[in-house]
């Protein structure tokens, strides 16, 4: 029976049978609370009635998640926002200082790419901030700006601005010369040349610059708004850990991972629509 | 005597050889092409033909020498001057199509969108292009089409001088044909100057006006320029029982056998070193040299 279906619906069987599998054994493995009534004088005495701090079953999990999700944009209060607002403050952190970094770093990229000189005196300073963890700048940051919402952005900006400056520069430096001669020859000017001939024909690899960055980006703004408070899904996180309410805490992990892989599919859209085959 | 539409004047190219001394490539090589003339250059790899194909496109610049086209001194490249490179250079995000009509908005800026790309279809319809394949990219069609694209890219802006830089090197004998015929084809309908590297003697004698050959580099130098005798129309059958073919052929052969090396290697010492004419008409053997620039040229219509 499984012959006759296609890769990936017997893909997608498969898939499924391990999430169920998976949440039965965890749903297993969780041990039971004991019921006031069972309980000797002692462990009454003790406080043994009082509901004990463990990781929640996947049901709990689940009904965590429909609640939440059922109405994600209430507003009760700095410490008691939905989940829809505090993905809402991480997103908008994230683009803020991902396009920004995209400003810089892709005309930078086109410099560094079209001008060997260019190319060797920006890569010490390349490769000196590059490897710098993005959290590292946070503490000089939040000094220099004194706020910690533009701080959060700026972080993001500085862990975003390398994949896409050094693929920019890579993909603009490795232009097959004959097509540059082509503009050479219909006598394009450079601006001309860079948008018609260039840009399209790097386009695929600043494109997965791009997608590296904003995974990044997206990695980072979760640390970053650990640190820096207030709101967002890492603020969101830590504040569930802070209630020792792990339901939360594993359904905002969940709701990271599908947020981080829309984005990382939008860019993978996007890569699809500007790739070419030689 | 006048001089021609293209002129080479003492064109000379020296790189480093790598080891701190120079390489002469060749040296004060000068030569003309007419207006309306299908040239062919022949010589063995090595020899200077691709950089003297650079300079007249004004990709590379000589070391000295200069080029003149219609009188004027040509520095840099020009939609004056179309290239069509061996390996097609069709833009691959682009459509066969946008292809020609990128082409077509550089020459003519100033026409509407439409009127590029009928242009560009018109043009693309000369090649055998025609339908829904123009909307096709470079990647989905055989080599031969491609080189049909840059072909019709290269003549669709009609350029003063045409250069080709062994346009068939890359193609199968039979497409290699097709293509051949459709070149003259458009040629003849455009009475376009045409420059063109070739490595195929039975290609440039079924094409050329007159061929050039080059001895081998260093100090290579354009030795002789042969005279294509064989009337036009011509047709791949056909001209291979023409008298002068085999006559032509042979002479060709035995240049590039032979007289290539022996002649190698000599500097010009400053000279102007221009190709000696050579003319073979076996058909009236005792008739008077024809008076220089009256060329056989008909058009296939």
């Amino acid at each position: 029976m499984l012959g006759t279906l296609s890769v990936n619906q017997r893909a997608a069987i498969l898939s499924v049978v391990m999430l169920v599998v998976g949440l039965l054994i965890w749903e297993a493995a969780i041990p039971a609370q004991k019921a006031a009534e069972e309980l000797t004088e002692y462990e009454r005495l003790t406080g043994g009635g009082a509901p004990k701090a463990g990781v929640p079953p996947p049901s709990q999990v689940i009904a965590k998640a429909w609640e939440q999700l059922s109405n994600p944009f209430y507003d009760a209060g700095p410490n008691d926002k939905g989940i829809g607002i505090q993905i809402g403050y991480s997103i908008y952190r994230v683009l803020t200082g991902y396009f920004l970094a995209a400003l810089v770093a892709i005309p930078l990229g086109f410099l560094i790419g079209m001008s060997q000189v260019a190319y060797k005196a920006f890569n010490p300073f390349i490769q000196v901030l590059r490897p710098i963890s993005p959290l590292a700048w946070m503490p000089l940051a939040l000094f220099i700006i004194q706020d910690s919402e533009a701080s959060a952005i700026f972080v993001i900006f500085i862990c975003s601005i390398w994949p896409m400056l050094i693929n920019t520069a890579f993909g603009v430096s490795g232009v097959r010369k004959d097509w540059v001669n082509v503009a050479r020859t219909h006598e394009l000017g450079s601006l001309r040349t860079a948008f018609t001939v260039i840009l399209p024909a790097a386009a695929p690899t600043i494109i997965t610059g791009m997608r590296i960055s904003i995974g990044i980006a997206w990695l980072v703004i979760v640390a970053a708004e650990m640190l820096v408070g207030g709101t967002g899904i890492g603020y969101y996180v830590w504040n569930e850990w802070n209630n020792l309410d792990l339901t939360s805490v594993i359904f905002s992990i969940l709701m990271i991972g599908v947020v981080g892989m829309l984005l990382d599919s939008a860019f993978g859209y996007l890569q699809r629509s500007v790739a070419y085959v030689e | 005597m006048t001089r021609p539409y293209l002129s080479i004047e003492q064109l000379t190219q020296r790189f480093p050889d790598g080891q701190g001394g120079e390489m002469t490539v060749f040296e004060d090589a000068s030569f003309g092409i007419e207006k309306g003339e299908f040239v062919c250059i022949l010589g063995h790899s090595g020899c200077g033909k691709s950089t003297i194909m650079n300079i007249l496109a004004g990709l590379a610049e000589p070391t000295s020498g200069v080029v003149k086209m219609d009188g004027f001194e040509v520095s840099g490249p020009s939609l004056d001057r179309g290239v069509v490179f061996q390996n097609y250079s069709l833009l691959p995000w682009l459509s066969t199509l946008k292809n020609v009509t990128f082409g077509v908005k550089a020459r003519y800026p100033s026409w509407s969108r439409a009127k590029v790309e009928e242009h560009a279809r018109a043009y693309l319809a000369k090649v055998g292009l025609e339908g829904d394949v123009v909307h096709r990219k470079p990647s989905q069609l055989s080599g031969g089409m491609r080189q049909r694209v840059s072909i019709a890219r290269a003549f669709a802006n009609q350029p003063k001088l045409l250069l080709l830089d062994e346009p068939f090197g890359a193609l199968d004998a039979l497409t290699r044909g097709t293509i051949q015929d459709e070149l003259i084809k458009v040629w003849g309908d455009t009475e376009q100057t045409v420059f063109m590297i070739t490595h195929d003697i039975d290609e440039a004698i079924l094409l050329a006006d007159r061929i050039l050959l080059m001895t081998n580099g260093p100090f290579a130098r354009v030795a002789e320029s042969v005279e294509i005798t064989i009337p036009r129309p011509r047709n791949r059958t056909q001209i291979v029982e023409h008298p002068n073919y085999y006559a032509i052929r042979n002479h060709l052969v035995q240049f590039l056998g032979h007289r290539s090396k022996e002649l190698a290697g000599q500097q010009s010492g400053g000279a102007a070193q221009s190709p000696e004419p050579v003319r073979i008409d076996k058909t009236k053997p005792d008739a008077d040299p024809e008076p220089e620039g009256a060329r056989l040229r008909a058009v296939n219509e």
